[in-house]
């Protein structure tokens, strides 16, 4: 019994809040100004609670299982919602039903929790549902625009349809294996055809949720209708937790069909790669334009992925830390700006950084460490990735890999430029900044900063193994 | 055994130094930034004292052979077991006496400049640039591993463009100090080169194992490095060899030296400690530290090492007759004393009383550090008198500047290698290991040091003979306060008393100490050839009179060419501006404009077009969506079950 309260302390104290949240709204409800504080810290209590007391072990016969790494990515999610929670509080205080918002979106990190933890494919798969349908219901949460309730209405019939396919797969590998059990299924797989097209079923839904080409399509369309908090949330904590799932999937359960996925990891890389960043280069609207950008990111995740050992797993890992403070930080300006004066085109920054010096230089450092410019930490992120991909000798890939960098270098300056170098007569007024944003701006400038020059962080993840 | 933490805190004093300065220098230490630099640096020489006492004649020697330890290592970047960039302390005999010549002529320097900076505008920073330099040096001398010396190199070369620069407003120091950092910077890609060739070679960076593994022959490095080749040259030869063009550039061998003459626009105790005595040898310790890998496993380099400074001695000699700036007079006298250094070690061979050359640059750089710091620090007083550099404004000032003179006289001496001064030691050591190895250097040396003699004495008759000094006008303060005399007198005892350290003793090639043997008629030669210049200087300057003019015109065409510094400085424009220019700039350029830009606006267009190919894909329906989706599931499946099995 004390094993539930030390393993699943992540999931019960997210709980924990949900129903307090609950229990706040039937009640006689609290103002926004109120709340939010309240909420904040929870959430911070909830972060610096998941660094300790962390112990390996495994619940319920196996379904649910934890470790100190997984542990340490559910904290990098909680990271996530907590900058999250800071990052968007002009917009949050205006909401009429933000104690749902966070209900919807805790629920949707407990869905991940159980996710990474999950022993089996039947609580991973009710564990993704729980992860999305909440999701699906945020992005509608711009209730007076059509455009947020046709996102919602886009991802909510793809996930149906991508769940459609992933359960097809499920009962496939339960019919060709006779378990489900992830422990017992890497001795059951000997590479039959319907074992690989059940696996490519499976494939198919993480390669749904993460984004990759072609199974993307649905991203650019959710991510501008959705508030710019949940778009946020989707790219960064949601594609996060599918991350730090499928490479475990892959390393352990799938370890004997490496062959298959090794490829389908390299082909898929480089299509996400170059189709992420060609549509990137154009776009105009700032919201699609990380939606695209963060496609693109993903490609590079995947090089990281291929490398099949835990050098891998170490550096997606880190990679996926520097991604959530680099790219919430990007987010959380586009957030603010539009709050402010309602602008979302990349031409609307032009000459900003006359009206507002610290918002262009944290929104400078986000797009330096996304492109991966030393000596942000991005760059060490993008490096770590790159010799992970390259351990299997296939330098035309890593070679590829790096010209995308390039290429994402060009669009990612395109916005730095307007910021510092283009002139503009009606540039954005200089926008007065809540304490709490500012904070989570400090925050993420420290991090992009610093996770890249300490290296004990990186050997920190290392060790976790 | 050497403590760590004392070593250690002699580079880090310095340091702390520039740190503090270089912080609040302005506000905080604005008055006593020169104070608080030099009682800084009073500490590290106390150390540095400290600490070759105790391994000279405490513990450093074992079965009568010098030891080295190290006594501090720590791993900074490591690529894989046993590849490693360290950051250590190196104790060996080269190192502790090379941290006693930096600490004690930068010392002398921060209190001379206490006299000679005071009323600078930015003396806090002038000081906190000094710490830098000084830190660089030390870490450089102690290095244990050759990246580590690579990365002191690296910000000795960058404290010494600062100091080049300190007076920025002034366009010539602004040059000297670009021209300065290019032609060393260019020398360093050798260098850089060299090293990865030869860590490459020996699979490792730490200076005693290389050493180890590339002196034994049949160890499978060091048959690598010997049979690998390129061009019909081993590959231990180019690393050998490029090492040495970088050794070259910092240390202003020919061809390399355009840049020495020029930085002399720093301010004159900078030039008196880096361009003198400490930084501008950084070549010859390099060649020391690397010493066993030339003269054991690439005797030919050594060869083409000891060419290059016989060559730099007699044609920066010549020069330095010509020159009517007292500063350069001295910038081209240390070119050519460093070429003495420099062939000293070519003309040495490993071990025992072979490698007496070895030990007689070694013995020359200690010497050599105190009496040309003293030339510079005794030249910056005049200058600091009168307001110039030139030697027509000068003259006569005997009476003005007693202490100056006298101290003036002591160095020239030494240099001029009379005995019983210092230079007349160590010089007779080098020519005696020339001599023996290498007769056509040893004449050259001769010849060069006649000439030393002669230019040093025209120097100084020039300056304190001459004709009666008269007054520019300007109210004129005395001879510079204690701080700046101080310094003069006892870097004036240090030029006269050290040629009578036995030097061999402490200092040599494998550790075990080398008696030195004095031969009286040996020195007969070099002493006569030096009296011969001296006189031969007394009698043209000692009175205004026209022989000198005479000489001029006779050796018109020789004369000139020297006066101009043979048109180094001319070839290289040539060859820059001409001939890298038009042959390899104008067509890069070309290409970069037509070819390189059209490939890149080429791709850039492609990719703006597939954009606009597959825009349609994303249409906003959702079945459509789906249809991808599904499309892509197939493919994979159909890829991964038919295809790729």
């Amino acid at each position: 019994m004390n094993d539930i309260f030390t393993l699943m302390k992540s999931e019960l104290a997210v709980t924990a809040i949900i129903f307090l949240l609950l229990l706040i709204k039937i009640g006689k409800g609290v103002r926004n100004e109120a709340l939010l504080p309240i909420i904040q810290v929870l959430l911070l209590i909830n972060l610096i609670s998941g660094f300790f007391f962390n112990k390996e072990g495994a619940l319920f016969g196996d379904m649910f299982h934890t470790s100190t790494l997984i542990a340490f990515q559910k904290n990098i999610l909680n990271l996530g919602v907590y900058l999250i929670s800071l990052l968007f509080t002009d917009w949050l205080k205006k909401s009429q039903h933000m104690a749902e918002f966070f209900m919807l979106i805790l629920s949707a990190l407990l869905g991940m929790f159980f996710m990474i933890s999950s022993g089996n494919l039947l609580i991973f798969f009710l564990s993704l549902e729980l992860s999305t349908i909440p999701v699906a219901a945020l992005a509608n949460f711009d209730l007076e625009k059509k455009r947020s309730s046709e996102g919602a209405m886009k991802m909510i019939l793809s996930s149906a349809f991508s769940s459609g396919i992933l359960l097809f797969g499920i009962s496939l590998m339960y019919g060709a294996t006779g378990t489900i059990s992830f422990a017992e299924i890497p001795a059951k797989l000997d590479g039959s055809s319907l074992q690989v097209l059940a696996f490519v079923f499976l494939f198919s839904a993480f390669a749904f949720k993460l984004s990759i080409v072609p199974f993307h399509l649905w991203t650019a369309d959710v991510y501008e209708g959705s508030p710019i908090a949940v778009s946020s949330f989707l790219s960064v904590i949601s594609k996060g937790s599918v991350a730090f799932i499928f490479i475990s999937a892959l390393y352990k359960v799938f370890q004997p069909m490496q062959a298959v996925w090794y490829n389908m990891l390299v082909i898929l890389a480089v299509a996400t790669m170059i189709i992420g960043n060609l549509f990137a280069l154009r776009q105009q609207n700032i919201k699609r334009f990380l939606a695209f950008s963060s496609i693109a990111q993903v490609g590079f995740i995947l090089v990281g992925m291929s490398s099949s050992d835990n050098t891998g797993v170490t550096a997606v890992t880190y990679f996926i830390l520097i991604y959530v403070f680099s790219n919430l930080a990007a987010f959380g300006i586009a957030s603010v700006i539009s709050e402010h004066s309602g602008k979302e085109n990349i031409d609307d920054y032009k000459g900003l950084y006359k009206t507002n010096p610290f918002l262009s230089w944290v929104l400078a450092l986000a797009l330096f460490s996304l492109a991966g410019v030393p000596p942000t930490a991005g760059f060490f992120g993008k490096l770590f990735l790159l010799t992970a991909g390259a351990a299997k000798g296939e330098y035309w890939f890593i070679t590829i890999a790096a010209l995308n960098m390039v290429i994402s270098l060009y669009y990612y300056l395109r916005i730095v430029r307007a910021v510092f170098m283009d002139k503009n007569e009606t540039p954005v007024d200089k926008i007065k900044l809540n304490d709490s944003v500012k904070l989570a701006f400090i925050i993420c400038g420290a991090g992009i900063v610093l996770t890249g020059l300490f290296s004990w962080i990186f050997d920190f993840i290392q060790s976790l193994h | 055994m050497p403590n760590a933490t004392i070593i250690a805190l002699i580079p880090l004093l310095p340091l702390a130094g520039f740190v503090l300065l270089g912080l609040f220098g302005r506000k905080v230490f604005r008055n006593s930034s020169g104070i608080l630099a030099t009682v800084l640096l009073l500490a590290s020489t106390v150390l540095a004292l400290y600490t070759a006492y105790e391994y000279f004649f405490v513990y450093g020697k074992v079965d009568s052979i010098y030891q080295k330890f190290i006594p501090l290592q720590l791993t900074w970047l490591e690529f894989y077991k046993g590849l490693s960039i360290d950051m250590g302390i190196y104790i060996d005999p080269i190192s502790v006496m090379m941290l006693v010549v930096v600490t004690f002529v930068s010392l002398m320097v921060h209190i001379y400049s206490l006299g000679y900076m005071k009323g600078e505008e930015r003396f806090p920073v002038y000081y906190s640039f000094l710490g830098l330099f000084t830190f660089s040096m030390l870490g450089l001398v102690l290095a244990s591993n050759i990246f580590q010396i690579y990365i002191f190199w690296e910000l000795v070369g960058v404290s010494s463009f600062l100091l080049i620069g300190y007076y920025y407003d002034k366009p010539s120091a602004v040059a000297a100090c670009k021209k300065a950092f290019i032609v060393t910077r260019f020398a360093d890609l050798g260098f850089l080169i060299g090293i990865l060739i030869l860590s490459f070679c020996s699979g490792t960076l730490d200076f005693q194992t290389l050493i180890q593994r590339l002196t034994v022959p049949g160890s499978s490095e060091f048959n690598t490095a010997v049979s690998y080749s390129f061009m019909g040259v081993s590959a231990i030869t180019w690393g050998a060899a490029l090492v040495f063009v970088g050794g070259a550039g910092k240390s202003a061998m020919f061809p390399l030296h355009i840049w020495l003459p020029d930085a002399m626009e720093g301010p004159t105790p900078v030039s008196a400690l880096i361009h003198a005595a400490t930084m501008v040898v950084a070549g010859v310790f390099l060649v020391t530290r690397l010493f066993p890998v030339f003269a054991i496993t690439t005797p030919n380099t050594l060869v083409i090492v000891g060419w290059v400074g016989a060559v730099s001695a007699i044609f920066a000699a010549i020069i330095a007759c010509t020159q009517t700036d007292i500063k350069r007079v001295l910038a081209y006298s240390t070119m050519s004393q460093i070429g003495y250094m420099m062939f000293a070690l070519g003309v040495s061979k490993y071990g025992g009383e072979a490698g007496l050359g070895f030990t007689a640059s070694l013995f020359h750089l200690f010497t050599h550090a105190m009496f040309k710091a003293l030339l510079f620090l005794a030249a910056g007083a005049v200058i600091h008198y009168v307001h110039s550099n030139e030697m027509k404004d000068m003259g006569g000032l005997r009476k003005q500047l007693p202490i100056t003179h006298i101290t003036f006289l002591i160095a020239c001496l030494a240099i001029a290698g009379v005995p019983p001064f210092a230079g007349f030691f160590s010089k007779e050591e080098i020519l005696l290991a020339a001599y023996q190895n290498n007769i056509a250097i040893y004449y050259i040396a001769l010849i060069t040091s006649g000439l030393t003699a002669f230019y040093m004495f025209r120097l100084y008759f020039n300056i304190f003979w001459s004709k009666p000094y008269e007054s520019h006008g300007e109210s004129h303060h005395g001879e510079g306060g204690f701080v700046m005399m101080l310094p003069l007198v006892l870097l004036a005892i240090g030029a006269a008393a050290a040629g009578f350290i036995p030097f061999g003793e402490y200092v040599s090639s494998d550790g075990t100490p080398l008696k030195s043997n004095f031969h009286l008629q040996f020195s007969i030669a070099p002493v006569v050839l030096g009296l011969t210049g001296i006189f031969t200087a007394m009698w043209l300057y000692r009175s205004q009179n026209d022989r000198p003019a005479k000489i001029a015109a006779s050796l018109n065409g020789f004369y000139k060419a020297a006066y101009h510094k043979f048109y180094i400085d001319e070839v290289y424009v040539f060859i820059t501006k001409k001939i890298l220019f038009n042959l390899i700039g104008k067509p890069a350029a070309w290409f970069d404009r037509n070819v390189v830009d059209g490939a890149v606006n080429l791709t850039g267009a492609t990719t703006q077009a597939i954009s606009v190919g597959i825009k349609k894909i994303q249409s906003g329906k959702v079945q459509q969506y789906a249809i991808y989706f599904l499309a892509g599931v197939i493919v994979l499946a159909a890829l991964f079950i038919y295809v790729w099995k």
